[in-house]
């Protein structure tokens, strides 16, 4: 993590972009006094900032294409920015570029009940597209913690997920088509009304490739039919161990909670003074098991799940006997990221993703780094999916912290990769995880990656420097890492 | 097998260094489908076998040249399955081939797609490279999606060597009805059915007749059995059914005529095109069996928001995948390029332009 970069402003260079966007943007949509432009120095993981040159504020397609050209032919870097929530530093402004906001799209342009589907702009909040579709009873399932405030078309550029997608999948399964425009100014208009597209999957390729691509101006998502009903188990366990377990167990029997997630002893203690859900606060975990559909299903699948759990040995096990308790069980676990605001200074959000067997060990290899370093972590995460988010507490204002959690999140990564995951579920790489892609990936996928890069971006002008390091960085980060054993994340360098 | 896939490799950088077209070939089953074939014959057949399987994952990892039916009964063996429901189209029939058609059966409009399945893919690019993406765990957003760009690739980018799927558990109860309706008034009752919060799992109008089955929750399918009404089926009858269905057996298909795949906005009211008519997916998939030219039913796919491809029979010459937008067929162009940039992989299959 670098601290705020105060890199000196090329204003010849910024006059002369300033002067070609004034061309097809309103005054008020083009932003570049220092003051102006603070707001976007960074996304969700504030710990990168930088300020960009200028900040465009497009409302329409033709001046978002107008401005990719203008940036073409330029040859200025863009970042695409949603709502800015995002916790891997993918939409860190350039300093010597352009922050191409989409905050001003934000109409939903058609619901249609009949093909159960929504036509919506990107910078439309995740939950107002549920919101827009409840008096239909249909919404929109992929639903982030953050789903208040990300926008859909960050949603889509980072394939985002949330607490039921175990069930309902992913945003990659649950958007059907796209407009995009190239940094050449193309239109792209990607998958369909129908179920699949001719030619490549352009869709997938898109969904979470962090805005290096294209950029987003409208996307069409699938609606499903809200469920009639839904409860909520509350299992308590002794031992991690058995929870993990727990979790393979419900999976194994032939059950898909709508919902399967696990908080810590930790965050249940951090969480139960803010949401009074009456946590067993003895509990060195608990799982939250959800299930939902029509009376007697969701009855079928309580009772099943409670056996296995029971079977599984949790210590205790508690039924939401009503929508209220329900929701209570839950308020904690949405609660969770707010809470580590309150009882920590600063925390930092991890997202490996590791095959559910591997639960148990990399939880209990989490603790003992967490002593290792001297701080505390927090685990509450999508166990049903294996999607991991240790939150490292530290404080940044102490010296020594930030670097010591910084390697305490590179280990985890670690950790999830030698578990035969991965270093991020749904979060993104971005500028934080780039040098742990040197982990995962080989040369020969990098390659690849920067190939279909290069297709649709010959410059390397969209977002650069995220998501994909160059084999360069790679080589001098293996010298970093077999020799220091401490990594620094170095100033990034151009895609 | 490693011997195997160096072998593979070889032929590739051989084929690579000539500029010599390549036909990656698993069991033959979808021979039929896609562009005319050119090149030399490039097997899957060495690579066999399914690598790890682990019911509580939901994964499976298996060869390119594992036979479909053996990786289909390994699962059911652990009350599990492929839920986007492959056809198989013949006995041969490959999991690599599988992911490489990208095809999907009945119950896709309400489980997902192959694409949608797929995790991880381990493949040999164009130069010979051993390739790996994704990987075997539920949620990955590191680098970009090739695994899914790969399916339905038509072979076009890479030899598939292996692939990891994301595998379902077979439900717990299933049920098939049986509804007169006209084609009009199936395509409203399925949309209005997909709105409300039934265990739909499969649907097909054809002749009249309305075929849906239910699957899930036994308490959930006997709820939707009281609410939608009907005529039930017996279970092997409707197995029959939908496995005649999925794998194209079904009288419908018995035609001389161009078969055309056509995957449009449920909604869309009836094709007003020449022929017969079978139509799949909640409305969105509609098999048309005509003479009609061309140019005709693309333009009634465009009119319903998709794309129609020429599925068996008439005239391939022009290609059998509705044409992309100019821009679109670029970045096809240039994807093709930077996976395979001898252009050595089933020339023509996707498109005659590469
Ligand atoms: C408290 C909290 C909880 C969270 N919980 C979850 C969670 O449960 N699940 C989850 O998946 N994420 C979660 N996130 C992360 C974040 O909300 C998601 O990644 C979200 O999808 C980002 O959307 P955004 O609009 O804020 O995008 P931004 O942060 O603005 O941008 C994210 C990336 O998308 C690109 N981008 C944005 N818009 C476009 C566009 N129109 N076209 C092309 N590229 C574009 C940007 O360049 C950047 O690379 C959470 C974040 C916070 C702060």
């Amino acid at each position: 993590m670098t601290n705020p970069v105060a890199e000196p402003v090329n204003q010849i260079r910024q006059r002369e972009v300033v002067r070609a966007l004034s061309g097809v943007l309103p005054d008020a949509a083009l932003l570049f006094e220092r003051e102006d432009v603070q707001p976007y120095e960074c996304d969700g993981l504030s710990a990168y900032r930088r300020l960009p040159m200028v900040v465009a504020l497009p409302d329409s397609e033709e001046q978002v294409r107008d401005i990719l050209r203008i940036c073409h032919r330029l040859r200025v870097p863009v970042v695409a920015r949603g709502a800015g929530t995002g916790l891997s530093g993918g939409a860190l402004p350039p300093a010597d570029g352009v922050l191409l906001s989409l905050a001003r799209f934000m109409r939903i342009l058609d619901v249609d009940p009949a093909s159960r589907t929504a036509r919506v702009q990107p910078g439309v909040r995740n939950l107002a597209i549920s919101e827009a579709a409840a008096p239909l009873g249909l919404y929109y399932a992929p639903d982030p913690s953050s789903q208040i405030a990300c926008s859909i078309g960050g949603n889509v550029a980072e394939n985002a997920g949330g607490m039921h997608c175990l069930k309902y999948g992913l945003t990659v399964h649950n958007i059907l088509k796209l407009r995009a425009w190239t940094i050449d100014g193309e239109l792209l208009e990607i998958g369909g009304d129908g179920l699949d597209a001719a030619g490549y999957d352009l869709l997938a390729l898109m969904t979470g490739s962090e805005g290096l691509l294209a950029v987003i101006t409208e996307i069409t998502v699938k609606l499903l039919p809200k469920p009639v009903r839904a409860q909520c188990i509350l299992a308590a366990f002794d031992d991690m161990g058995r929870a993990g377990q727990a979790v393979a167990n419900v999976i194994a029997a032939g059950i898909i909670p709508a919902g399967l997630e696990m908080m810590d002893q930790i965050t249940t203690r951090a969480v139960e003074p803010f949401v009074n859900a009456g946590y067993p606060l003895d509990a060195v975990a608990i799982l939250l098991c959800e299930a939902d559909g029509n009376d007697a299903e969701v009855a079928e699948e309580i009772a099943r799940m409670t056996a296995v759990l029971q079977d599984s040995g949790a210590t205790e096990i508690r039924v939401s006997k009503n929508e209220a308790e329900r929701l209570r069980f839950w308020a904690g676990r949405k609660a969770a990221f707010p809470a580590a605001g309150r009882v920590s200074p600063d925390y930092y959000c991890m997202d490996g993703t590791i095959p559910k067997k591997a639960l148990a060990p990399v939880l209990n290899a989490i603790t003992a780094l967490s002593a290792k370093y001297g701080l505390r972590c927090m685990n509450v995460f999508h166990a049903g999916d294996g999607n991991l988010h240790p939150l490292i507490l530290y404080d940044a204002n102490r010296a020594g912290e930030l670097e010591r959690t910084e390697q305490f999140g590179a280990e985890i990564l670690k950790l999830s990769i030698d578990a035969g995951g991965t270093i991020t579920g749904e979060h993104g790489v971005g500028v934080e995880k780039i040098d742990s892609m040197c982990l995962q990936f080989g040369g020969a996928e990098l390659a690849a990656f920067h190939a279909v890069k290069a297709a649709f971006d010959e410059h390397a002008l969209l977002n650069p420097g995220k998501a994909v390091p160059t084999l360069h960085r790679c080589a001098e980060f293996g010298r970093m890492h077999v020799h220091a054993g401490q990594l620094k994340f170095a100033e990034m360098e151009r895609f | 097998m490693n011997d195997a896939i160096e072998a593979i490799a070889a032929r590739i950088k051989s084929a690579q260094a000539q500029g010599e077209p390549l036909r990656i070939r698993g069991g033959g089953s979808k021979d039929f489908y896609g562009g005319a074939h050119q090149g030399a014959v490039l097997s899957t057949g060495s690579l066999k076998g399914i690598i790890a399987y682990e019911p509580s994952e939901l994964v499976l990892t298996a060869r390119a040249g594992t036979p479909l039916a053996e990786i289909e009964a390994t699962l059911r063996e652990r009350g599990q399955m492929l839920a986007f429901e492959p056809p198989h189209f013949a006995a041969p029939a490959t999991f690599g081939g599988c992911i490489a058609a990208g095809l999907s059966g009945p119950r896709r409009a309400y489980a997902g797609s192959v694409r949608d399945f797929v995790l991880g893919v381990r493949l040999l690019d164009g130069k010979g490279d051993d390739l790996r993406f994704g990987g075997q765990v539920m949620k990955n957003v590191a680098g970009f999606d090739l695994s899914r760009l790969l399916t339905g690739s038509m072979g076009t980018l890479g030899v598939i060597l292996e692939a990891s799927v994301k595998v379902l558990p077979l439900p717990v109860a299933e049920a098939t009805l049986r509804f007169e309706h006209t084609a009009a008034s199936a395509i409203a009752l399925l949309n209005e059915w997909g709105g409300q919060p039934l265990p739909l799992s499969a649907s097909a109008w054809r002749g009249g007749e309305l075929f849906v089955r239910l699957s899930g929750a036994r308490a959930a399918v006997d709820a939707a059995l009281h609410a939608l009404g009907g005529e039930q089926f017996d279970a092997a009858t409707a197995t029959d059914l939908w496995q005649d269905i999925r794998e194209q057996r079904d009288a419908f298909f018995d035609s001389a005529l161009p078969l055309w795949r056509l995957s449009i906005k449920s909604t869309t009211p009836p094709l007003n095109l020449a022929g017969r008519q079978l139509i799949e997916w909640g409305g969105s998939l509609r098999w048309l069996a005509t003479d009609a030219d061309a140019a005709t039913v693309h333009e009634a796919a465009r009119y319903g928001g998709g794309h129609a491809t020429l599925f068996r029979g008439g005239d391939k010459c022009a290609g059998v995948f509705q044409p992309l937008p100019a821009a679109m067929m670029a970045i096809h162009r240039k994807l093709k390029q930077a996976l395979d940039p001898a252009g050595i992989f089933n020339r023509g299959r996707l498109y005659p332009d590469f």
